[in-house]
């Protein structure tokens, strides 16, 4: 948490508004969020221990880590890239800076002061553009250390209170962190949400991070007020320890009503840190303002200003790769989707989108790879297996008719689990030819007979009950039919009469 | 010839070319250190195994005609607040007690690249915080000139162990004066290299934007000998400097011919007659040698005391704060984690750094950052201002190193400001980040030696390095 993100509260009227559908009983809903990530370097921060998730506990420490006596910190280069590689993306400025110290007392804190940054980050004034246009600012991205993990043993809730011991790895102290702070831009959970999932995108997409909530390389603290629309911004509260997407969505919008609901029936909202408890979903109150620490920051007297020179930024800058937003953009308008779809936007998650291109470069049908993509690819790298060419060549039988698509599921699924294949030969080997005509039709004709009550009902503009009908018609040709054909069929069938 | 006399540059030379042997003069060293440490105290810890081992090795070295470094068979003794791979450093408190680093501070691993043979680890006010080794919570250390007297501090046991034959040399740290101040005290010489000349990492932090690791020897040439080795730059120490070691040593016979040496007009009063007496022969001694003695203001310098009584406790309130209990030193068990760091704090650390701690935090404190350590760093910038001013018309200032010359046990260890006192001459260097050092210059109360603070700007170490040499002659 930084002390800086001053967020809701101190903000008077904003001119981003809720839409009159987004307000909850006529309340506005303000958040902003505090994301941190680990970044993917090799070693720490600040010494040369491995930064490595999931290793025996207390195997990447050195004296640095410790904190031991006369220890001393030397920047990681790779860190700073990295942050600067997040900055850029978000649009920030990227600026000379210092460290600071946040002091406090933690047994998982060695040295028992954090060097983070304070009043002067290095990445400050960006915007996150969520996938519908909407613009979330960022106040500022900086570097800090992250803490080592304390497991509490005995006592309630895992907290040190009331433990009977309690065990320390430090293995993640040290680690490199950004922590990146949004402006109070967000007006639904819905477009929290949004925000995470495209920030985890773009963190992903350059490497920075490889941002997996669930073992905590990500990790979302939750600013929520609410107010009266025109009027100032309510106090805000902090929720802590919201460690999915969908939790982010759970937290915000419990939070939200439990301050509605508690204005509503005239009580104050006081400012406050809150635990997000998932299992129950509700939080409940770490601290209130009053007992916060007072972190004493100063200047970390152990390192000098850093200042990455303009061909340095720059450097940085070219080597970037394109965004998420672009590349959805670029595959959306390759496939004829919207760019909010959501084959799109798995697609682009997943780095598969050049894939796509490299299918529609050598003639294949981009619309229907994106469909087969999505479908059977969850499993395959960004660069899959499978060659562009043979995925081009099943979306060209596909479209042209001469497999269906019961069919092409049939052989993606083969060229899947073979790594490729002749899809030619493959659809001979399998006796795969599209049906004429004729013998379809005697398949739907034999289908009406065998269920007239389906048939009726589905005359009766009971449209569910063509499903039967269509089932039947599969189960006659033994999956060979077009289920679009066939629908196509019986709905003539169905307005000739 | 007297142990004590023997010389860093006399004993390399010697050593290397197979006249005299390292172990020779190690068990002078000892001999002295049975006759005396008793009553003395210079030492927290005498490392007479490893001390015999190494001195027989570099005897073996030289005699197998192998390259012995520059410093072969230099005893040192090392103040005890530098890490020592696995060997008891304590920083003269309780709550280290027992602590082996894993691994050497960068002088030390320089040294010892050298050739130098360790002696041990030398006594000190607790975590560097004194004027007189009296704060130690292992018992004070004894002026080998006078029994009566402190040694000075922080870096008493250091200055102690030269003067008293115990090693050829030593090194001390100097956060306000903690070398010079304690080499004056002592009548040795002791020097505060330029911030970021010589590498931190390994010395146990107290004010980091402060502390700097120096030389206190006999000579001006072995100070020079013991800069060249341990310092430049160190990739360990963020403010390392990037500038390799400095070439002092052909510095000292260069003369003062035509320097300007600096005069502090408005100098703060308080300094004993025969302290100011020495003051005003050393400034006849380079008129005679061919400098010229300018004036200069230094108006902000009576400031710096307050405002290193504030950024010192400050940044220390912070360095220490990990003497928690948690993963080394002393831990007192108690019913929850913070009563255990209250606990552990309350018996390991002695009432100045209690002190010190207390005023840093307040310091630091929301509501009070500003009055108090947001105003002494604006101080701090207008003592470097001060200095840029008089830097223009002087290459280097001549002050007394301390007000008086070494006091009596007890004389102000009841009164804490009376005690700060003795570090208003050497405190601005250390705001500064400039180099300065002490070398003694006469005698005065009691005939006990007076020394003269060298001051110099940033990398200043060539010229002040001139004039102590001079100085030491003319002496």
């Amino acid at each position: 948490m930084t002390d800086r993100s001053v967020a809701a509260s101190s903000v008077n009227l904003s001119s981003i508004v809720a839409t009159a559908e987004q307000l909850i009983d006529g309340w506005e809903l303000v958040v902003g969020l505090e994301v941190h990530v680990e970044l993917a370097t090799k070693t720490k921060l600040f010494s040369a221990s491995a930064n490595r998730f999931g290793d025996e506990p207390n195997t990447h420490i050195d004296p640095v880590t410790l904190g031991l006596p006369g220890a001393l910190p030397v920047l990681n280069r790779q860190a700073v890239e990295l942050a600067m590689r997040i900055g850029l993306a978000l649009n920030c400025r990227v600026q000379p800076c210092t460290f600071h110290r946040k002091n406090y007392f933690y047994p998982d804190l060695s040295k028992a002061y954090q060097i983070s940054q304070y009043d002067q980050p290095l990445n400050v004034d960006g915007y996150l553009m969520l996938p519908a246009d909407v613009r979330v600012g960022i106040e500022r991205a900086h570097l800090e250390e992250d803490t080592g993990k304390s497991t509490h043993a005995g006592g309630t809730a895992g907290r040190i209170q009331g433990s009977d011991y309690s065990l320390i790895d430090f293995n993640r102290a040290g680690v490199p962190l950004v922590e990146i702070v949004s402006r109070p831009d967000i007006r639904t959970s819905e477009q929290a949400k949004q925000y995470v999932g495209e920030l985890r995108a773009i963190l992903l997409a350059i490497g920075a991070s490889d941002a997996k909530m669930e073992e905590g390389s990500m990790r979302c603290d939750v600013n929520v007020s609410v107010h009266k629309p025109g009027t100032p911004f309510g106090t805000r509260c902090e929720i802590k320890n919201v460690n999915s997407i969908r939790s982010v969505g759970r937290a915000i919008d419990y939070e939200a009503r439990r301050q509605i609901d508690l204005i509503s029936s005239g009580g104050v909202v006081k400012q406050q840190t809150l635990h997000w408890d998932d299992s129950v979903g509700r939080t409940n109150v770490l601290r209130t303002k009053e007992d916060a620490d007072d972190y004493r920051y100063f200047l970390e007297p152990d390192l000098v200003p850093l200042a990455p020179d303009a061909a340095w930024i720059e450097r940085v800058r070219v080597a970037l790769p394109s965004l998420p937003a672009a590349r959805r953009e670029a595959l959306a308008k390759l496939t004829g989707q919207s760019k909010a779809s959501e084959a799109v936007a798995i697609i682009v998650e997943r780095g598969q989108d050049a894939f796509i291109g490299e299918v529609a470069q050598v003639g294949g049908d981009a619309a229907r790879a994106l469909i087969y993509v999505q479908q059977a690819f969850a499993e395959e790298p960004a660069v899959p297996r499978v060659p562009a060419g043979d995925v081009a060549a099943l979306s060209l039988m596909e479209r042209n008719a001469k497999v269906t698509s019961t069919q092409a599921k049939t052989l993606l699924a083969e060229l899947v689990a073979n790594g490729g294949g002749d899809v030619l030969a493959m659809t001979k080997a399998k006796g795969f030819e599209a049906m004429d005509m004729n013998a379809l039709e005697a398949f739907v004709d034999q289908a009406i007979a065998a269920d007239p009550e389906a048939w009726a009902s589905y005359q009766a503009g009971e449209h569910k009950a063509i499903g039967a009908l269509v089932g039947a018609v599969m189960k006659l040709s033994k999956g060979q039919a077009d289920g679009k054909a066939v629908t196509a069929l019986l709905q003539a069938k169905a307005t000739v009469r | 010839m007297s142990p004590s006399r023997r010389t860093v540059v006399d004993v390399a030379s010697a050593v290397a070319n197979g006249s005299l042997s390292a172990v020779a003069v190690l068990e002078e060293n000892l001999a002295a250190i049975t006759a005396r440490e008793t009553e003395i105290h210079a030492f927290n810890l005498v490392t007479v195994d490893q001390a015999r081992e190494r001195a027989t090795q570099i005897d073996t070295d030289v005699r197998a005609g192998k390259t012995v470094g520059r410093l072969a068979g230099v005893t040192i003794a090392l103040k005890d607040n530098m890490c020592t791979r696995g060997v008891e450093t304590t920083c003269s408190s309780k709550i280290l007690a027992g602590w082996k680093p894993p691994y050497d501070a960068t002088v030390v691993r320089r040294l010892a690249d050298e050739g130098a043979v360790f002696v041990g680890k030398t006594n000190l006010d607790e975590f560097a915080m004194g004027s007189s080794t009296e704060n130690s919570a292992f018992g004070p250390t004894r002026n080998p000139l006078d029994t009566s007297r402190v040694p000075g501090g922080s870096s008493g046991g250091s200055a102690a162990a030269v003067a008293a034959g115990f090693a050829t040399a030593s090194l001390g740290s100097d956060t306000g004066g903690s070398i010079r101040q304690p080499a004056a005290l002592c009548g040795l010489v002791g020097v505060k290299p330029t911030y970021g000349m010589v590498s931190r990492q390994g010395l146990v932090a107290f004010g980091s934007s402060l502390d700097q690791i120096g030389p206190i020897t006999t000579t001006v040439a072995d100070a020079a000998l013991l800069m060249e080795v341990i310092a430049g730059h160190d990739p360990l120490d963020s403010t390392s400097l990037p500038q390799p070691a400095p070439s002092l040593a052909g510095e000292l016979g260069k003369g003062v011919q035509g320097m300007r040496i600096g005069r502090i007009t408005d100098m703060p009063a308080g300094s004993s007659p025969d302290v100011l007496a020495q003051l005003e022969a050393a400034f006849d001694a380079l008129r005679n040698a061919g400098a010229t003695v300018v004036d200069v203001r230094m108006p902000s310098m009576l400031y710096g005391l307050t405002a290193y009584y504030l950024v010192a406790p400050a940044e220390a309130s912070s360095n220490l704060a990990r003497f928690d209990g948690v993963r080394f030193g002393v831990r007192v068990d108690a019913k929850d984690v913070n009563s255990m760091y209250g606990a552990t704090r309350a018996a390991g650390f002695g009432d100045e750094v209690k002190r010190r701690i207390m005023l840093g935090t307040y310091a630091l404190s929301a509501g009070y950052y500003d009055a108090y350590y947001g105003k002494a760093l604006k101080v701090r910038r207008l003592i470097a201002d001060d200095f840029a001013t008089a830097y223009a018309k002087c290459d280097v200032i001549l002050t007394p190193t301390s007000p008086t010359v070494a006091f009596k046990f007890g004389d102000k260890t009841s009164n804490p400001l009376a005690m700060y006192l003795c570090d208003v001459f050497t405190i601005p260097t250390n705001l500064a980040g400039h180099a300065a050092m002490s070398v003694p210059f006469g005698t005065g109360e009691a005939g006990l030696p007076v020394g003269v603070q060298i001051l110099a700007p940033a990398l200043g170490e060539a010229p002040m390095f001139r004039v102590a040499g001079e100085l030491e002659r003319a002496r």
